[in-house]
């Protein structure tokens, strides 16, 4: 039996298999380059390396879809499609999540709505958040501190839901009852009570958003202070673009209600958690993350994204599955054998990737090891030693 | 001319039908056509009877085949207590359960800005209008438990207030529901809507 952090020498911080989250095995149908790619893999990490372009990103991707949402690209279903046969796709994975063994497909046809199946049954894609929590750090998150908000509040909303997959349900609620409203405010709507209605409806979710957000905060911020790691810490803060976030539910809705007519004259709604951004600071030098080498903004949020782990470890008695595309970029040799010991101490089932694999020398039989190439116009999968 | 050319029309329009694929519409054409005199052709002149005679309520918004339902005529009905529906098909729904013995409201939608769906687009005047005429002693808002829903529910919950008792079904744990498997939205609902044992 596998038995993750065995082979770190670290047992005593591990997660039993029993308590743990990992996949068995990942087939991959038409999905981007992949024409079809079936990888057994057991609860080590898994490393894909291979040469620019030859599909490994994909496979992560791949991944990211066994979650809600619609993945690490955030691309649209028909985007995914392999070309140019653009048949649609079918993703299918063996999940074994706290001791149980699903069997998770999901897939899309002709560029509809993906579809979702749990052990041979329809299910929803927060069912899907139940069983299969995922967190991911790619490449083009590392601007994230310097660009603009909405990146933050992205990475911000991934780590709530980690914690609670009914997350999404206020967001997409909110976001409905703010447009709603923006339609009104363009059309030049005068019906207060059409106002009040969507108001109470956004301030209903706003306020489930903002909790969470809150909620999720302080539990990774708990995280990061009690991990004794090779990864800086950072101070993290909720601010608003103007004025500060209403606390309670009433006090948002009266504060979308006195905003109306600045709103009307902005065109959109400037109250409420669609304005929240996610302030970073290296708690060690006290200086903004924004402000930081590109280096220590990738270390913080590699930082972030264990603390995640570590708490969700806590919380659900599992680390998440982490996806963790090009991690070495920007990390020296010291601080990636450091993030690859923290990954087999927190037993997660990383899956990484980068061009060679002499980046992943450290990890040597801890981790399971596959070279993605390109052949033909189609990516093939070929497993290998790391040693 | 094709042979078929009727029949694949008529497969085509049923294909169109809630519930039905082309598949499954060739089933039931073909279905139809075997039993033609049992079923074909009553239902043909049925069909033709109906597109006729169906009407709108001009009181609730029902479907029938009188200016005014059944529902509306019925003195029995009259308990002073209206559900307020989205579409005739929630009025189906509550009437399957049996549970209700008052009048209807059907709203023919809900509000949305984003489709252009306004309160005057809806049944929301005669609503109001029957509260003040009908001698109406409650409203139970059964809309859905979406955004749309319930917004449309806030907005005639604001109309009507101080005029009439307001109620809303309750929210939580489905009959035959395991806690294990319900959304946390749901339970949160569920625990707000707690009652004494």
């Amino acid at each position: 039996m596998v038995v993750p952090g065995l082979w770190c020498g670290v047992r005593l911080h591990a997660t039993p298999v029993s308590m743990s989250l990992y996949l068995t095995e990942l087939v991959l149908s038409h999905f981007r380059s992949h024409k079809r790619v079936q990888l057994g893999v057991d609860a080590r990490p898994v490393v894909l390396f291979g040469a620019n372009g030859a599909g490994k990103t994909n496979i992560l991707e791949a991944v990211s879809m066994l979650s809600p949402g619609r993945g690490l690209r955030r691309s649209s279903a028909e985007e995914m499609t392999r070309r140019p046969e653009a048949l649609g796709w079918k993703l299918r994975g063996g999940l074994v999540s706290l001791g149980q063994g699903h069997e998770v497909e999901t897939w899309s046809e002709n560029g509809a709505a993906r579809q979702v199946r749990i052990d041979g049954k329809t299910a929803s894609q927060v069912a899907l958040g139940r069983i299969a929590r995922v967190l991911w750090l790619v490449p083009a998150m590392d601007r994230l501190w310097i660009e603009a908000a909405d990146g933050r509040r992205r990475f911000l909303d991934r780590m709530v839901l980690s914690f609670d997959p009914g997350h999404a349900e206020a967001a997409l609620a909110y976001d409905k009852a703010m447009r709603e409203r923006n339609r009104l405010i363009r059309d030049e709507v005068r019906d207060p009570a059409w106002y009040a209605a969507l108001e109470a409806q956004m301030a209903e979710a706003g306020h489930r958003m903002h909790t969470g957000r809150v909620r999720a905060l302080a539990l990774v911020q708990e995280a990061q202070d009690q991990a004794e790691t090779a990864f800086p810490a950072a101070r993290l803060t909720l601010v608003q673009t103007e004025g500060a976030m209403p606390e309670t539910e009433p006090d948002l809705r009266d504060a979308l209600a006195d905003s109306r007519a600045r709103d009307m004259a902005a065109g959109r709604a400037l109250v409420g958690p669609h304005r929240t951004d996610l302030q970073g600071v290296y708690a060690a030098k006290d200086v903004h993350a924004k402000d930081c080498s590109t280096g220590e903004q990738k270390a913080l949020l590699v930082s972030l994204i264990l603390a995640n782990a570590r708490a969700l470890a806590d919380r659900i008695g599992a680390p998440p599955l982490l996806l963790l595309d090009e991690v070495s970029a920007h990390l020296d040799m010291q601080r990636r054998a450091a993030l690859y010991d923290e990954v087999c101490a927190l037993g997660a089932q990383a899956w990484m990737t980068g061009t060679g694999a002499e980046l992943f020398g450290e990890l040597r039989d801890r981790a399971r090891g596959f070279e993605v190439t390109d052949s033909g116009g189609a990516s093939a999968v070929m497993e290998r030693d790391l040693g | 001319m094709s042979s078929t050319r009727d029949i694949d029309a008529l497969i085509e329009m049923m294909a169109k039908l809630p519930g039905l694929g082309p598949r499954s519409a060739r089933r039931a054409v073909l279905h139809l056509i075997r039993k033609r005199a049992l079923l074909l052709t009553p239902l043909a002149d049925l069909m033709q009877t109906v597109a006729v005679t169906a009407r709108e309520c001009r009181r609730c918004g029902n479907v029938g085949t009188a200016d005014i339902c059944d529902f509306c005529t019925s003195e029995k009905r009259a308990t002073g207590e209206i559900c307020v529906v989205e579409d005739v098909a929630d009025l189906w729904a509550m009437e399957r359960a049996g549970a209700f013995k008052g009048r209807y409201h059907v709203l023919g939608g809900t509000l949305s800005a984003l489709d252009a769906v306004g309160p005057e687009d809806l049944r929301i005047p005669q609503l109001l209008d029957r509260v003040m005429d009908e001698n109406v002693s409650e409203v139970i808002l059964a809309l859905n438990a979406t955004v749309d829903g319930q917004t449309t529910a806030h907005y005639i919950a604001d109309q009507l207030e101080g005029r009439v008792r307001l109620t809303s079904l309750a929210q939580g744990v489905p009959i035959g529901g395991e806690l294990d498997y319900l959304d946390d939205g749901t339970i949160s609902a569920a625990l707000r809507a707690r009652k004494d044992v």
